[in-house]
């Protein structure tokens, strides 16, 4: 396997694990940023805390592995993103400081007042994230105002309120709908009664306006958001020349691929008809269609934001030149061979386990059972 | 305070409550793992509350270790981007297998080690009470093979053309040396700090006379577990001595306060006080031969001194300039075979050229006061590793006579342990995370003022932030990390005065008709 196959399974395999985040730890996250909403009463709140407690953990090592693979795999890449987007980063991190001690101390203490406390930590811890991350890739889109100096020291020239415009505000929005949307669905197959008929609605609402939102990006992005593209040739096969090539910032650009290979209009396709079938399945109660439907959707949102930008992982405003694409901010062809070598191994065996662990624990949760294991549970 | 500074502080400080909780979740997994073993072997009930009740410590502590530990993930790249670019070729690769090979497998088993017992056959349960430990160990490896590299970088080359470091062997930096002893020193200090702390919780309910069949059986276990244990981290504390005389001179030179290289063999420096100015250890209570044993294996190699280290550093410091200019050079187009020629032999001073620009950005015309500085600053200052070493050691030896006297009375079947035994294991609580802080302190601080051992120097090593920035994010985890220890202190405080009543079984003290009105 050469050098540029690496790379280009690299890019797929960092999709798959941003994908594996969105699709397991969406649904924690949505099922916590529904606490409130959904959740009329202390039993009910701990039905929906149960249904993820066993997963919730299991499910945000999607998000720490795909961390470590971006260091890995593209650490150029780990090392702009992390830094450029510092403030926006490090809410992210004091949001996710959250969810551990929410799900783990909540019922340790028995009082209404700390168990509200922890169920707004656990909200917060949930939504803000989803929001912050669809921000980020709204951001992506638009290109990062960075560049590097002689020594390939990153520099970062925006603000953090300037990540707040208009289109990542938006991307931020679908974001947070769609793994709200997908805790719903995940709700509706783990719940009885009110609280799944409360979930059943949420969803057939919710599901509709995700895909809306998500045309309507992407119609924004055709029409008012500058692509980018490569003009130089880039060595695929060679050492990173990160700051070596030559890139023109366009109108249209980020549809280019989509013409060259008319094929991958799928993705989008796809996302927006996930959404309608998982709001179908949600009012006709099919509860598996529903979370399927969901989960092939956000999927795909996360697909097309990739196949949209690709070769490009992070363009720079500031110097074109310096983006970095997924040709020419990877790690050298030893180490990607060997984390090729190690993920071959490990990712069927996580899937396995993973599975083996929502087998153990399948079955719907009701407010019997929370209050006959009051306190083994969370 | 710059961003250096700034930066360095935020991630002590994260890498250090990180700590707090790292070690007892080691030695934690495996006190449970036993527990249930005897449980699922002799049938006994009071095993499996056991392993409950000290499961509900274990996850109050576990939580924290999460939270804390995101932090430590993500800063790489938001505090050290340059450090994440230069070297993250080699030490990215430990820290994603580490998410793919352990942390995966820990975080998805520790839910079914609490929602599964009714779901799970006892011996199934057990299977994942112990893949659990061996996960959270499997964890620690790798992210003692990232940590070793940093202190020992081998298995790797500088590539010019990318401006970072590549990695070469990946073997190497496995079986790194410095990588394997850390293990098991590191390891053993976590099983050491779950002894101690299941030992003192038990002796606390032994002094209360409280749930005593309960109690004596958590003190055998723990006093057993955490003997071997404590051995472990003395032998291996002692191979890491020899694995710094080999490869990390400067740092065992600091911690003893070294300040010339005697003839050989060195003696060990028990107790006095280090002076920078004088370069001398003042009141010096000395033991003749014992760091040339215990750093080089001999009687007859000597064990150098931070002065003759010194030298050799403005050596490689000189060497380490041109090193700088010629790869500034070649990155400005003058790719001439003389330039790269003369490059490739003295790219491996390079890191000690870079040195240089925390003194001046125009590294070409560096003045020999610049120069004598960056030798100055070559070495730590002795006096921190000095004590804090020796609070490790004196921590590590006291703990190794508490668990030999818990298992001598545990070992004689002594159903009424001695009081003032009792409280020696209580009062020990704190022992083990002063040893571990303390040592980690030794590790980290000892390697200064490298990032990466004489590759990458600290100041290169961070993101450019502006000030404001990390004030930003260090004063909310300040204060975030302060309200989060203090409700785990409590909770933790609040559940084991409770004690095995914390189950609801119906069996335990707290519980009893007798009781309850009390309570």
């Amino acid at each position: 396997m050469d050098y540029e196959a690496l790379r280009f399974i690299w890019w797929l395999l960092i999709g798959v694990l941003l994908i594996g985040f969105v699709v397991t730890d969406g649904f924690d996250m949505g099922v916590a940023a529904l606490l409130k909403v959904l959740g009329k009463n202390n039993d009910e709140r701990r039905v929906m805390i149960n249904a993820i407690a066993p997963h919730w953990d299991g499910n945000q090592v999607w998000l720490i592995t795909a961390g470590g693979a971006l260091f890995a795999a593209w650490p150029t890449v780990y090392a702009a993103s992390f830094s450029g987007f510092y403030i926006a980063l490090m809410l992210t991190l004091f949001a996710l400081f959250l969810r551990p001690l929410g799900f783990e101390y909540r019922a340790k203490i028995d009082s209404e007042i700390w168990r509200s406390r922890w169920d707004w930590a656990l909200t917060a811890g949930s939504a803000i994230p989803a929001l912050i991350f669809g921000v980020a890739f709204g951001n992506l889109l638009q290109g990062v105002p960075f560049y590097f100096d002689d020594i390939l020291r990153l520099h970062y020239t925006g603000s953090f309120w300037a990540l707040l415009n208009p289109f990542a505000l938006l991307a931020g929005v679908l974001s947070l709908l769609m793994i709200v949307n997908h805790g719903a669905t995940y709700l509706q197959l783990k719940t009885e009664a009110d609280l799944k008929a409360r979930s059943e609605k949420l969803s057939a609402v919710l599901a509709p306006v995700c895909a809306a939102i998500f045309v309507l990006a992407g119609v924004w992005l055709f029409l008012a958001v500058d692509g980018y593209s490569v003009t130089s040739l880039i060595d695929t096969n060679g050492a990173n020349r990160t700051t070596d090539k030559t890139v023109l910032i366009s109108a249209g650009a980020w549809f280019t691929n989509y013409e060259k290979w008319p094929l991958l209009w799928l993705a989008p396709a796809l996302g927006v008809a996930g959404f309608l079938l998982c709001a179908l399945a949600s009012k006709t109660q099919r509860h598996i269609s529903a979370f399927i439907s969901s989960s092939l959707a956000i999927a795909m949102v996360v697909l097309t934001a990739g196949v949209s930008m690709f070769p490009f992982v992070m363009p720079s405003s500031t110097t074109p030149a310096h983006s970095l694409t997924m040709w020419d901010a990877t790690a050298s062809e030893t180490t990607l061979m060997i984390m090729f070598v190690v993920a071959c191994i490990f990712v069927p065996l996580i899937l396995a386990y993973t599975a083996w662990s929502y087998f153990v624990m399948r079955g719907r949760l009701n407010e019997q059972h929370i209050r006959d294991n009051s306190h083994s549970l969370y | 305070m710059d961003i250096v500074d700034l930066s360095r502080l935020q991630f002590a400080f994260t890498a250090m409550i990180h700590f707090l909780f790292v070690p007892l979740t080691l030695g934690m997994a495996f006190l449970l793992a036993i527990m249930e073993s005897v449980y699922v072997m002799t049938g006994k009930t009071i095993y499996r509350d056991m392993t409950k009740f000290w499961g509900k410590l274990f996850g109050i502590n576990f939580a924290l270790g999460v939270t804390t530990g995101i932090a430590m993930e993500f800063q790489f790249g938001t505090n050290w981007s340059y450090y994440s670019h230069y070297v993250g070729d080699i030490f990215g690769a430990p820290l994603a297998i580490e998410a793919l090979m352990a942390f995966f497998l820990e975080s998805t088993l520790f839910g079914l080690f609490f929602f599964g017992w009714d779901r799970l056959s006892k011996e199934k349960h057990l299977a994942v009470t112990w893949l659990m430990a061996l996960a959270t160990n499997l964890s620690a490896l790798w992210i003692l093979v990232a940590n070793g590299w940093m202190q020992h970088p081998i298995g790797s080359v500088f590539n010019i053309d990318t401006m970072r470091m590549e990695l070469t062997s990946f073997s190497d930096v496995i079986f790194n040396p410095v990588a394997q002893v850390k293990f098991v020193h590191t390891v053993s200090a976590g099983y050491v700090t779950g002894a101690v702390f299941v030992l003192a919780i038990s002796s606390w309910y032994l002094l209360k006379g409280r749930d005593l069949p309960f109690a004596r059986r958590s003190f055998a276990i723990a006093s057993a577990f955490g003997l071997a244990s404590a051995l472990s981290v003395i032998v291996l504390g002692d191979e890491s001595g020899y694995e710094l005389g080999d490869v990390q001179k400067v740092k065992l030179a600091a911690v003893e306060a070294e300040w010339h290289t005697h003839p050989a063999p060195a003696a060990f420096t028990v107790f006095g006080v280090p002076n920078e100015q004088t370069q001398t250890t003042d009141y010096a209570l000395k033991i003749p031969a014992v760091l040339g044993l215990i750093a080089t294996r001999s009687v007859t190699e000597e064990v150098a001194g931070l002065s003759e280290l010194k030298e050799k550093h403005l050596q490689r410091i000189i060497r380490g300039q041109e090193a700088y200019v010629l790869m500034t050079q070649y990155r400005a187009g003058d790719k001439s075979p003389a330039t790269i020629n003369r490059f490739n032999e003295v790219s491996a001073d390079l890191g000690y050229g870079m040195l240089l620009t925390a003194y001046t950005d125009d590294v070409a015309n560096a003045t020999a006061e610049h120069i004598a500085q960056a030798v100055e600053d070559s070495v730590p200052k002795v006096w921190p590793l000095f004590w804090s070493f020796r609070i490790m050691v004196a921590c590590g030896v006291s703990m190794l006579v508490l668990f030999a006297a818990a298992f001598w009375h545990s070992a004689k079947r002594t159903v009424d342990k001695p009081r003032w035994l009792l409280k020696f294991a209580l009062f020990s609580l704190p022992l083990p995370w002063i040893a571990c802080e303390a040592g980690w302190f030794v590790a980290e601080y000892g390697r200064q003022p490298w990032a990466i051992g004489e590759i990458l120097p600290t100041h290169l090593a961070v993101s450019q932030l502006s000030v404001s920035d990390i004030w930003f994010s260090l004063g909310t985890i300040v204060v975030l990390y302060t309200i989060f220890v203090i409700i785990e202190m409590w909770l933790m405080t609040k559940y084991a005065r409770l004690g095995p009543s914390a189950l609801h079984t119906g069996k335990y003290d707290l519980e009893s008709p007798a009781n309850v009105k009390e309570a």
